[in-house]
């Protein structure tokens, strides 16, 4: 333990001795992984956003404006009846005015209507909730008698939950690429150390150094420079995150709707951490593995 | 401790360094090895380290067989050797303590007992008011010294040493010489090369001579027996 300590201490004051090499290899690490990491946030962002705002699926019927009330109660038996409806609300028109007139606040100009320009109009919460189901449910519900409109009001959250699906790709794509290129970048910085300490590890195995002992302070420098990367990257998408909030609030404010990024779950840091700790330890020793094979005393 | 049979180093591309060469070499044994330069002197002492494997014949160190010797088990072969290099091998970017530090890091000693080890061996080849020193500032004398105290800081069983007198002025080179049989009569077997006859004339060794890569028949002039 004490030796593993001393280890990472000297490790770190050898990433240190170059202050400005080292900096900017942390800092390089941490933009690579914070793009990935920062569009999976928003793309998080935007999934919550999502399920918050289309929460269940219902299909809305509006009734055409000759509907009489024996019609209304014709159809909504029907509706009652259907196999695939869990439930149904009935809205008046008039109730419906009433809403209206309380939620957009626009009182006096509606109160300047001559008559009420609503349909009565239908509920419909179906039992499935798949999008291929309600389509089928809304096509069916549109073709009854004194239906003007049936409209699928999630139907919006569909095509989002299809474009997320898109984003997510691009993510695991982007993510993919720049791990790579992280590891490259270790791979890279240990070749250079390795040169550089040639002599060292010369002497090293003159001396009785097992390839354990030789290799365990580059594996060490790899995982340590991916764990502060991926440090840089945590710091750099929480800054950009307050930034933006920062921007929200007077958005959120007017819109009088709760709007705000959240940042990476600990969960999510820890999973972020763990991987580019993992990434330069992999860089590492794949670098350790091809070129100290080639120093050998003489 | 260390057992020479027929051994034979061929180096690719031809070149023919040992040829033949038997010898035996006891436990506590201080032995000189002599001859021209080029006549493969610093081979013989990389076959014992296996920095170098022979081409044929059989070595015996430490009764290890190192024709046959694993890459995984050399480090644990080295331990036992402590080698003094021509070239000193010592490391620049560190000062004198951490120099003679490093075979003690290597096989992993506490703290404590890495800290007396080192002083002692300083101590021994007087260095010990130069511990803070970078060893580019030491004269040749005091560099050679360093390795040997690196050598030495292990308490290896086996001390082999290429030249070590190799560009000292006399004065230093018996200083040198004057360790060595300090070690030697505390129990160390010594291999020691060197071209420097001038060391030899006041020291009643055993004595090896390579000529062309062969071992020459001890003569009666120059063998002085009596080790002990």
């Amino acid at each position: 333990m004490r030796h593993a300590l001393t280890l990472i201490i000297s490790v770190l004051r050898r990433m240190f001795a170059s202050r400005l090499a080292g900096m900017l290899n942390i800092l390089v690490i941490g933009i690579a992984l914070s793009l990935p990491a920062g569009m999976y946030v928003m793309l998080q962002n935007v999934q919550g956003l999502v399920t918050k705002l289309s929460g269940a699926p219902q299909v809305s019927l509006f009734l055409t404006m000759d509907a009489k009330s024996d019609d209304v109660r014709k159809l909504r038996i029907q509706l009652y009846k259907h196999p695939s409806i869990k439930h149904v609300e009935f809205i008046a028109r008039d109730q419906a005015l009433e809403q209206l007139k309380i939620s957009t606040g626009l009182t006096d100009v509606i109160g300047g209507l001559k008559q009420n320009p609503l349909p009565d109009a239908f509920i419909v919460y179906p039992k499935q909730e798949d999008a291929i189901t309600l389509e089928a449910l809304r096509n069916e519900l549109a073709k009854l008698p004194n239906v003007e409109l049936a409209q699928l009001d999630s139907s919006w959250a569909y095509k989002l939950e299809a474009l997320l699906k898109f984003g997510r790709m691009v993510v695991l794509i982007l993510a993919s690429l720049l791990s790579l290129a992280l590891v490259a970048i270790t791979f890279n910085t240990i070749r250079l150390q390795i040169l550089t300490q040639r002599d060292e590890i010369e002497v090293a195995k003159l001396i009785g150094a097992t390839n354990g002992f030789i290799r365990r302070p580059f594996l060490y420098f790899g995982a340590m420079q991916g764990l502060l990367g991926g440090g840089m990257a945590w710091l750099i998408i929480s800054l950009s995150l307050t930034l933006l909030n920062w921007q929200l609030t007077p958005l959120s404010q007017l819109y009088a709707f709760q709007l705000a990024l959240n940042s990476l779950t600990p969960g999510d840091s820890l999973t972020l951490l763990l991987f580019s700790l993992y990434l330069g330890w992999l860089g590492a020793w794949l670098s350790v593995t091809r070129h100290l094979s080639q120093i050998e005393p003489s | 401790m260390i057992s020479f049979n027929q051994v034979h180093k061929r180096y690719p591309g031809g070149y023919h360094a040992l040829k033949n060469v038997s010898f035996d070499v006891s436990k506590g044994e201080m032995v000189f090895l002599t001859g021209h330069s080029g006549a493969g002197k610093s081979t013989l002492l990389k076959l014992i380290a296996a920095i170098e494997r022979p081409s044929l014949g059989s070595l015996i160190v430490n009764n290890q067989n190192i024709r046959v010797l694993k890459e995984r088990a050399l480090p644990y072969l080295r331990r036992n050797l402590g080698i003094i290099f021509q070239d000193h091998k010592l490391l620049f970017d560190r000062n004198v303590f951490e120099n003679v530090m490093l075979p003690l890091q290597i096989c992993g000693f506490d703290y404590r007992e890495s800290h007396k080890r080192v002083r002692a061996a300083l101590d021994k080849v007087g260095l010990l008011n130069r511990e803070k020193s970078n060893p580019i500032t030491l004269s040749g004398g005091e560099q050679q010294r360093l390795c040997i105290a690196r050598a030495i800081v292990n308490r290896p069983i086996i001390l082999l040493a290429d030249e070590p007198t190799g560009n000292l002025d006399s004065e230093y080179a018996h200083e040198i010489m004057a360790i060595f049989k300090s070690f030697h009569q505390v129990g160390v077997t010594l291999l020691i090369s060197t071209h420097d006859e001038g060391v030899l004339l006041d020291t009643n060794v055993r004595r090896l001579t390579l000529k062309h890569g062969e071992l020459q028949p001890a003569s009666p002039s120059t063998n002085l027996t009596g080790s002990d």
